[in-house]
């Protein structure tokens, strides 16, 4: 029996897959075409009809994804476009009606300033719908049945407890198991029941929106509602200041007015009380789902405090707003590799010793997870995704 | 011929919250690595990566220029940018392999990016390789 030993093979190291079906099956290929297989059964060497799937294409999640991938929002999405027509015609409405009456007879700065409000409104509303909110990735099983067995050597006859204690800040927080994504949740995350995910830091889902809002687009959210609230403002002024000053009456102005007044008075209640509840949450560094549950609220006999807060309302502020965005963590536009372990014999036709030696690895492309821009193309070099296909334990490594 | 068959188990790191929602994992030594891995150096690669997570996620001046800056540009400026995280990451990437190539790697062990299971564990990969000799073929 050999043991591990630091030898280092002549040539290229290469990765057969065995094909379990086919005993004929011998010709060696490289791990993209074990990619390319996906989450089918193992196909023989050389079956290279499929395309390679994308991640998104077999996420658990109950999310909808367009652009292949680069764009994910919640399953409704109806409210999402009734907030966009809503925006889109009333501001459409202002701009073809009342602007040019007050760019001639008040400034040219307003219908100017509109512009610029309404695209930044339009950014943050789009870039607050189409992202990734922070959800969390489901557990590999691997790492299920490593939680299940921890979890089981620590309970006795009796259901094992569920939940883990941490001490955060001086505060005990309770971590719950999440059954569907098989994880402990991190402070802060919950499971949203209508997307079925885990998401960092969740503070709601938005229907408005059409997305949860999470870790990584929760300014884009507050920057959303705070840009329309002055949009809002901004149109409702303006329109009553254009009625005022012509005092023209047809029948189309009242029409247009009239909508253009009601949407802008039931907006601004609602958005501006919103922006400002939302302006409470940053300066006190809580989420919409701690407030409502009362999580860090004074209770009496208990000393209980935010754990998370800097302190200082600016710290809070700078931190929520202009604090570093993490990346995704669940990399839809990956292509789907094989990742289950197997025990296989295997032949080996030149021996050497039972190690595999990093010093010469063979360059070719496998799908893990590289954030954004720095998605690998077939071809590219990339010897950190060697060591992935060195993961599949079907591969000889000569 | 020789047939050989490998073994691959997993152990896990879990991550530490016990500094809040930073990332962080634990460096607890796990058992199962006991005969496999030095402790001290399993260690200071965690160590390693938890300065790396803290450094991503730091708030201070830049991270403040780099949010108003994207903030005035409607956060197009990260189409031509990689934002300060990323550029972490990759450096994060790039210890990693170096630590697999000088130590894991001559041990039958594999270190994962925790970037790949969703920053909730750090895994490593034992493979555990038995050759069978079936003739007196010598190696």
């Amino acid at each position: 029996m050999s043991q591990i030993q630091h030898a280092v093979p002549d040539g290229p190291i290469r990765y057969t897959q065995i094909c379990t079906r086919s005993s004929s099956c011998s010709s060696p290929q490289t791990s993209s075409s074990a990619a390319a297989a996906g989450t089918e059964p193992p196909s023989c060497p050389g079956h290279r009809g499929r395309t390679p799937r994308r991640k998104w294409q077999v996420f658990p999640g109950r999310n909808r994804f367009y652009c292949d991938g680069r764009v994910m929002m919640a399953r409704q999405t109806g409210v999402f476009y009734l907030t966009l027509v809503l925006i889109i015609l009333t501001s459409g409405l202002f701009f073809a009606f009342d602007c040019p009456y007050l760019a001639s007879n008040l400034s040219p700065a307003i219908p100017a300033v509109g512009a610029v409000l309404f695209i930044f409104v339009m950014g943050m509303l789009l870039r607050a719908s189409f992202s990734d909110p922070g959800v969390l990735p489901r557990a590999t099983p691997d790492e299920a049945a490593d939680l299940e067995r921890q979890i089981d050597s620590t309970g006795c006859s009796k259901p094992p407890p569920r939940t883990r204690e941490v001490l955060i800040n001086g505060q005990t927080v309770k971590l719950k198991y999440c059954f569907t994504c098989k994880i402990f949740r991190p402070p802060r995350a919950s499971h949203c029941s209508l997307c079925d995910n885990c998401v960092e830091r969740f503070d709601h889902h938005c229907p408005w929106v059409g997305n949860c809002v999470g870790r990584r687009n929760y300014r884009f959210f507050y920057f959303f509602i705070l840009s329309l609230s002055f949009l809002t403002i901004f149109i409702f002024a303006f329109v009553i200041t254009h009625v005022v000053l012509t005092s023209m009456f047809d029948s189309f102005t009242a029409l247009r007015t009239i909508l253009e007044v009601v949407v802008c008075f039931f907006s601004v209640w609602s958005i501006v009380g919103l922006s400002g509840f939302h302006t409470y949450l940053i300066s006190s560094n809580q989420t919409t789902n701690e407030d409502i549950k009362g999580t860090w609220s004074r209770k009496e006999g208990k000393d209980n405090y935010n754990p998370y807060s800097y302190g200082n309302v600016l710290t809070n502020c700078c931190t929520a707003l202009c604090g570093p965005l993490p990346p995704s963590l669940i990399d839809r536009r990956g292509l789907i590799q094989a990742d289950t372990p197997q025990t296989a014999p295997q032949s080996n036709g030149t021996g050497g010793g039972g190690s595999y030696a990093p010093t010469q690895l063979h360059s070719h492309m496998v799908g893990g997870y590289h954030p954004g821009r720095l998605q690998h193309g077939g071809g590219t070099s990339c010897q950190l995704c060697c060591f992935h296909a060195a993961k599949i334990s079907v591969c000889t490594v000569w | 011929m020789q047939r050989t068959a490998s073994l691959v188990t997993k152990v896990f790191i879990q991550r530490d919250y016990s500094e809040g929602t930073v990332c962080r994992f634990q460096t607890k030594f796990p058992a199962e690595l006991d005969n496999r891995v030095e402790r001290a150096l399993l260690e200071q690669t965690v160590k390693t990566l938890n300065s790396c997570y803290v450094e991503a996620e730091k708030v201070g001046g830049q991270s403040y220029l780099e949010g108003c800056l994207a903030c005035a540009t409607a956060y197009i400026v990260f189409l031509c940018m990689e934002t300060r995280y990323e550029k972490v990451l990759k450096k994060i990437s790039g210890y990693i392999q170096e630590q697999n190539e000088k130590i894991y790697a001559p041990r039958g062990l594999l270190l994962t990016d925790p970037i790949e299971r969703g920053m909730r564990v750090v895994s490593f990969i034992q493979l555990l390789l038995h050759s069978l000799r079936t003739t007196n073929t010598s190696v």
